[in-house]
């Protein structure tokens, strides 16, 4: 699993790589009620602004980790926010992708580079 | 944060996990480590306790309650003689042009009026009331209490154990109970739309009180993240947002808090700044009006949306003031102004998040009805 300095997580499975946002990340929103994902299908790319999570606080803008497309995404989501601030590393996930290049995974860092970033 | 002011609780608050920010001049816990939501629900179904020391508290005196009435009324369209001695009633600071300079909770005790101002606007408010008050009636802000509240349908029982009397008080009253020897000076009303009760309590007394209250298995400390949700779904107002110097009591969907007395035909109509734009809104009818706004989908609208006649379109017909997503509704609700001819109940109004317009549907105020004990 490797990580962004904006709090997303990307792990592979297969040629795909899945990704959320971190436990500290979900910690920091506080209760998320609503989660606007992208559609399968959808060409993305890196910076770009993909997800929309708001929680009781406000709104933040996740950002495209990779160039690449948009494979399926976690419908669960949608009816269940409140699923990232119980399982943010898990059942939480946002979207899989197909990465266009997936040697741009090589610039995001290792847990123990995150866990220093964060604090 | 070097000019940022502490309440006398601010140990507790850190003791407690508490997020501090900066709120109007101090540092407020926003949550505490229950977060927003389950301290929301929690206020709603047991009692949550709240620092709000921020607030200015403020003392008028003259050489009676009638006379510092009636000088006080030259500030508000409200009607300040006739509120009875151990009642406490809603006013509002209008300027000139018939907006609202802030809003405030005042009270009959006996000698003296007893004010509660927004923490934002203490120091003009204590300037406005000392200019045009003094010297016949004294102006003293009151800086050795803190001022705590307890909200919930629990606050009853709680605050009753440890100080008598607390419970044979009706919404709006105001008393001065005793805890062990403290002095409180008690008002059964608050911000969140339950019963419970705002607490004046001596400084140095404060932080021993409150963990007294927080001692009760029912009592948690709620921060001001919960406190704006709760006074949102309550359909009141939050100073600076919702109703402002540009927004006339009649627009904030206020009139409630003006009495006849004070109204054309009164017998002490007018005579307070910006009668004339008032009355005009109040026999003309206002232009805009502030309303509740539920929005269709599951997306928070929050304070600056725009608001959108036509689902295509057309250029702004209004805004949101206060939006949010409402725990105990179970989904986003919003405030805000629109025009009065859009202003009926049930109209569909369209929302602009992102770039999409969304539906929102006007909606009488309160979201979650009032569980006052009148």
């Amino acid at each position: 699993m490797k990580f962004t300095e904006e709090h997303e997580w990307l792990l592979p499975e297969g040629d795909l790589i899945v990704v959320g946002i971190t436990e500290h990340a979900a910690e920091q929103l506080g209760d998320v009620v609503f989660i606007e994902l992208p559609e399968a299908g959808t060409e993305i790319t890196k910076d770009e602004e993909i997800v929309v999570i708001e929680s009781v606080k406000a709104a933040s803008d996740i950002l495209a980790p990779l160039d690449g497309e948009i494979v399926e995404v976690n419908e669960a989501l949608a009816d269940e926010p409140g699923k990232v601030n119980d399982d943010a590393q898990g059942a939480a996930w946002f979207f899989k992708m197909k990465p266009a290049d997936p040697s741009q995974m090589d610039d995001y860092m290792e847990e123990a580079a995150y866990k220093d970033f964060i604090g | 944060m070097s000019d940022t002011k502490r309440t006398p609780l601010f140990d507790l608050h850190v003791e407690l996990g508490g997020k501090m920010v900066p709120f109007a001049g101090y540092e407020m816990p926003v949550q505490y480590p229950l977060g927003i939501m389950n301290e929301h629900k929690h206020t709603r179904a047991k009692a949550g306790l709240f620092d709000v020391s921020h607030m200015g508290q403020v003392i008028l005196k003259g050489e009676s309650y009638n006379a510092a009435a009636l000088a006080f009324e030259a500030l508000m369209p409200v009607n300040v003689l006739g509120l009875k001695e151990g009642r406490q009633r809603y006013g509002l600071f209008t300027n000139e042009a018939g907006g609202i300079e802030d809003d405030l909770m005042f009270a009959n005790r006996g000698d003296h009026i007893f004010v509660v101002v927004n923490a934002a606007c203490k120091d003009a408010d204590i300037a406005r009331m000392t200019a045009a008050l003094e010297p016949a009636i004294s102006v003293t802000p009151v800086t050795d209490r803190a001022l705590l509240a307890l909200q919930g349908p629990a606050a009853e029982t709680v605050l009753e154990a440890i100080a008598p009397g607390a419970a044979a008080m009706r919404f709006m009253d105001v008393a001065t109970l005793e805890a062990d020897g403290v002095e409180l000076w008690v008002s059964r009303s608050g911000y969140t739309g339950e019963d419970g009760y705002e607490i004046s309590v001596p400084t140095d007394q404060a932080d021993a009180f409150a963990r007294r209250l927080l001692a009760h298995d029912d009592v948690e400390a709620i921060g001001l993240g919960a406190r704006d949700s709760l006074r949102l779904e309550g359909g009141m107002c939050l100073y600076g947002h919702d109703i402002d110097t540009t927004t006339t009591p009649v627009e904030g969907a206020l009139g409630w808090a003006m009495q006849k007395v004070r109204k054309p035909g009164g017998e002490r109509a007018g005579g307070f700044p910006g009668a004339e734009a008032i009355f005009a809104h109040l026999e003309n009818g206002a232009p805009r009006l502030r309303v509740g706004l539920k929005p269709g989908g599951r997306a928070p609208m929050r304070e600056g949306v725009e608001l959108f006649a036509e689902a295509e379109g057309g250029a702004a017909i209004g805004k949101i003031t206060s939006g949010g997503f409402g725990p105990t509704v179970g989904g986003p609700v919003a405030m805000g102004y629109v025009p009065a001819e859009l202003a009926e109940a049930g109209t569909t109004l369209y929302g602009e998040l992102r770039g999409k317009r969304q539906p929102v549907t006007v909606t009488p105020l309160p979201f979650v009805a009032a569980n006052f004990k009148r």
